[in-house]
């Protein structure tokens, strides 16, 4: 008996860029296509159409690892660096263009909470419904019922449908579910991103009791702590190539530290653009100091704002896009959303196709000096995300001036109020 | 020793061992998969017929309804104002016993056509074989079958027309409608996934069809030497068929059918090798 759960070797993923944009290709776009080919081919017949072809990328390329049974290895790197291919072809969803991997064990995957879940039916309905999509038996099931509506706490709602349900039940149940799976070999993407904060805990201390199990986890996640919380290894993927893989904590460094390419802005580039599918897409966010210009560090003493540039290719209804701003370390300092005030909460309830501009203005006297780390995210709340960068920009604060600079060394703590004191002197 | 997909799956004594590489040439079938997965093709029959008629005030009471409705028309335009032959048989219950298996076979392969596209968020984070979610497809429409089917049995005790032991030969055409409508729907569920187009000549096809099958009309009004041509059409075998089954009326033609399963046959073995090649790419397209 191997002691290797899952081994991958030079595991390679090519997608053909057309492919991903007009997704609903016509008979006619076809004949066009291979009229083209069959004309291109009889100039110069030699031409290899796959390689070096700027219609085709590499959505993974060349990447090989090893994880030991038993062993909860992460996954991280930005958006569309591979990590989703990574888990689709572990998965079994779609094939790899060459190289090879192999699972040693019964495999469980979960890339979405209560996939196959239907509106209609009940808590009861789909638990089954979702199980046998899962890969479980009906027996199976059976014996698990009452621990999954259990962990759930949905008991009083079980033969209600589940389009009734508040959006929090719903991702308990369908989370349930899928806690219950007993595979030997669990892989997951990002699916603890939902729910409350005390069943997210929950899931993860459900997660952290399958190892000591002796299961293999492999986990995508863009939670810096949860990554360190549960596993002890893990790879940086960058542009489809592993480029880093080592015991969680150095990864995660690697990882904040090499952050985004330029302090001040983060551009997305057509390439980019190709794993976003829908109706949002990100174009740039950009950090400005109070004078408008880009900047990479700002001052604590000066306001600054970050603004989100997209473009909406179809109207979008009740858009929630939103910036969380994380310290270096991953500590979640806020969360703010473009409609936050009541006026453009109702003005922008309803966006039409088009480019949008979307700046924050972050008051002076707010952030201490560090590094922080913006996260972008847009979703239609309680529906789906569109669209998330966990590590969109990043900036730098000095704190020059800022409340106490009279006082030597520093203060630390991520905030720099300017506060006034009462003082009552008797 | 079992094989999955693309995949082999082969039980060692350190559990079984999942191999993921590009398949090469043409995929094998793999049966055993399908049967191991044979839960979920129930739960997604189940799944479909549970949620057609929620919300719905008189139900499965649908079933009955569009065959009787369609029946009225056919009735009315044919057999009344065109005089249409019906074999000696009231027209109505003629007609009635050719949509019973038209109805079926419609709605299987127009369901099975449109599956992978209604499936995608399952084809895209789930792996299971792709061939369940037509398979599913043309179970559920026997539900509707079956309460048709009660209907004409009515409709017979009122034209007090009685049973004889054909109606034992029922379930083979039955099965040849389910296998036809299966070929069918394999070509066009997996063409669906790339080219959206299908899902709207679909319709046509249907209309296009029945008329090509002797529903409305008996198919002894066909010229002789357009027989074999028509033959082709697997549905002529099954609605005579039926009409043989249940009514006593013509008789089997048994090149006919021979003919037709050829056919269909053929047709089903290109539809599986069709729907392999194309399946490792749905979940990227769809």
């Amino acid at each position: 008996m191997t002691d290797i759960a899952i081994r991958v070797e030079g595991l390679s993923k090519q997608y053909k860029i057309g492919v991903a944009k007009a997704r609903h290709d016509t008979v006619r776009d076809t004949i066009v296509d291979y009229g083209g080919r069959l004309a291109k081919w009889w100039r110069h017949p030699d031409s290899h159409p796959q390689n070096d072809d700027p219609s085709h990328i590499w959505a993974l390329k060349d990447v090989s690892f090893e994880v030991k049974r038993g062993q909860v290895m992460g996954i991280i790197g930005r958006n569309g660096a591979g990590k989703s291919t990574l888990l689709k072809i572990l998965s079994r969803i779609t094939e790899p263009t060459s190289g090879k991997a192999e699972l040693h064990g019964r495999v469980g995957s979960l890339l979405e909470v209560g996939t196959g879940f239907d509106r209609e039916l009940t808590g009861r309905e789909n638990v089954y419904l979702n199980g046998a999509i899962l890969g479980m038996r009906k027996a199976e099931i059976d014996r698990k019922f009452k621990d999954i509506v259990e962990f759930a706490q949905v008991e009083k709602f079980i033969d209600t449908p589940v389009k009734r349900y508040s959006s929090g039940m719903y991702v308990r149940l369908a989370f349930a579910v899928a806690a219950h799976l007993e595979p030997e070999i669990l892989i997951v993407d990002e699916v603890l991103a939902v729910g409350d904060a005390e069943f997210q805990r929950k899931c993860l201390s459900k997660m952290g009791s399958i190892t000591q199990e002796g299961r293999t986890i492999l986990f995508v996640s863009h939670s810096m702590s949860a990554v360190l919380r549960l596993c002890s290894h893990a790879i940086l993927l960058h542009g489809g190539q592993l480029v880093y893989q080592a015991p969680s904590a150095a990864v995660v460094d690697r990882y904040l530290s090499s952050g985004s390419e330029s302090g001040s802005e983060r551009i997305w580039t057509e390439q980019d653009r190709v794993a976003i599918h829908g109706p949002f897409i990100p174009i740039a966010v950009r950090v400005r100091d109070a004078t408008g210009e880009q900047a990479e560090v700002v001052k604590t003493v000066c306001p600054f704002s970050i603004e989100i540039e997209y473009e909406l290719i179809d109207t979008v209804r009740d858009l929630s896009l939103q910036i969380k701003l994380y310290s270096i370390q991953g500590e979640h300092l806020f969360t703010t959303s473009e409609r936050d005030e009541a006026l453009n909460y109702d003005r922008f309830m309803v966006k039409n196709p088009g480019r949008y501009i979307s700046r924050c203005r972050v008051p002076a006297n707010l952030l201490n000096r560090g590094i922080f780390v913006v996260e972008i995210s847009a979703a239609i709340p309680n529906v789906h995300w569109l669209f998330r960068d966990h590590s969109a920009v990043r900036f730098s604060v000095d704190d020059a001036g800022g409340a106490g600079s009279q006082w030597a060394g520093d203060r630390g703590g991520f905030f720099r109020p300017a506060l006034h004191w009462d003082v009552l002197v008797s | 020793m079992e094989t999955i997909a693309d995949v082999e799956v082969t039980t060692t004594q350190a559990g079984p061992i999942c191999r993921i590489e590009p398949s090469k040439g043409w995929a094998a079938l793999k049966l055993g998969e399908l049967w191991h997965y044979r839960e979920l093709l129930y739960f997604l029959a189940w799944r479909d017929i549970q949620v057609r008629y929620k919300q719905t005030a008189i139900g499965v009471g649908w079933v009955v309804v569009q065959p009787l409705a369609t029946m009225a028309i056919f009735t009315l335009i044919f057999g009344w104002l065109a005089k249409m032959p019906s074999d000696g048989l009231p027209y109505s219950i003629f007609s009635f016993t050719g949509l019973l298996p038209w109805n079926y076979f419609s709605q299987a392969f127009t369901r099975s056509g449109a599956s992978l596209v209604a499936n995608a968020s399952l084809i895209s984070k789930v792996y299971f074989p792709r061939l369940i979610v037509p398979l599913s497809a043309v179970v559920v429409p026997l539900i509707d079958f079956g309460v048709t089917f009660l209907a004409l049995t009515g409709m017979m005790l009122w034209f007090s027309i009685a049973p004889t032991w054909q109606w034992l030969v029922l379930p083979l055409f039955l099965s040849f409608a389910a296998i036809s409508a299966l070929a069918v729907g394999l070509w066009l569920a997996a063409l669906n996934v790339r080219y959206r187009d299908v899902a709207h000549t679909i319709p046509f096809l249907v209309q296009f069809w029945m008329f090509a099958s002797p529903v409305a009309y008996p198919a002894s009004l066909v010229p002789e030497k357009w027989r074999f041509l028509y033959g082709l059409n697997p549905m002529v075998g099954v609605i005579e068929g039926f009409r043989w089954c249940l009514l006593g009326t013509g008789t089997l033609d048994r090149g006919g059918l021979a003919v037709s399963a050829v056919t269909v046959l053929a047709l089903l073995w290109g539809g599986i090798i069709f729907f392999k090649r194309m399946e490792k790419t749905f979940a990227d397209v769809v």
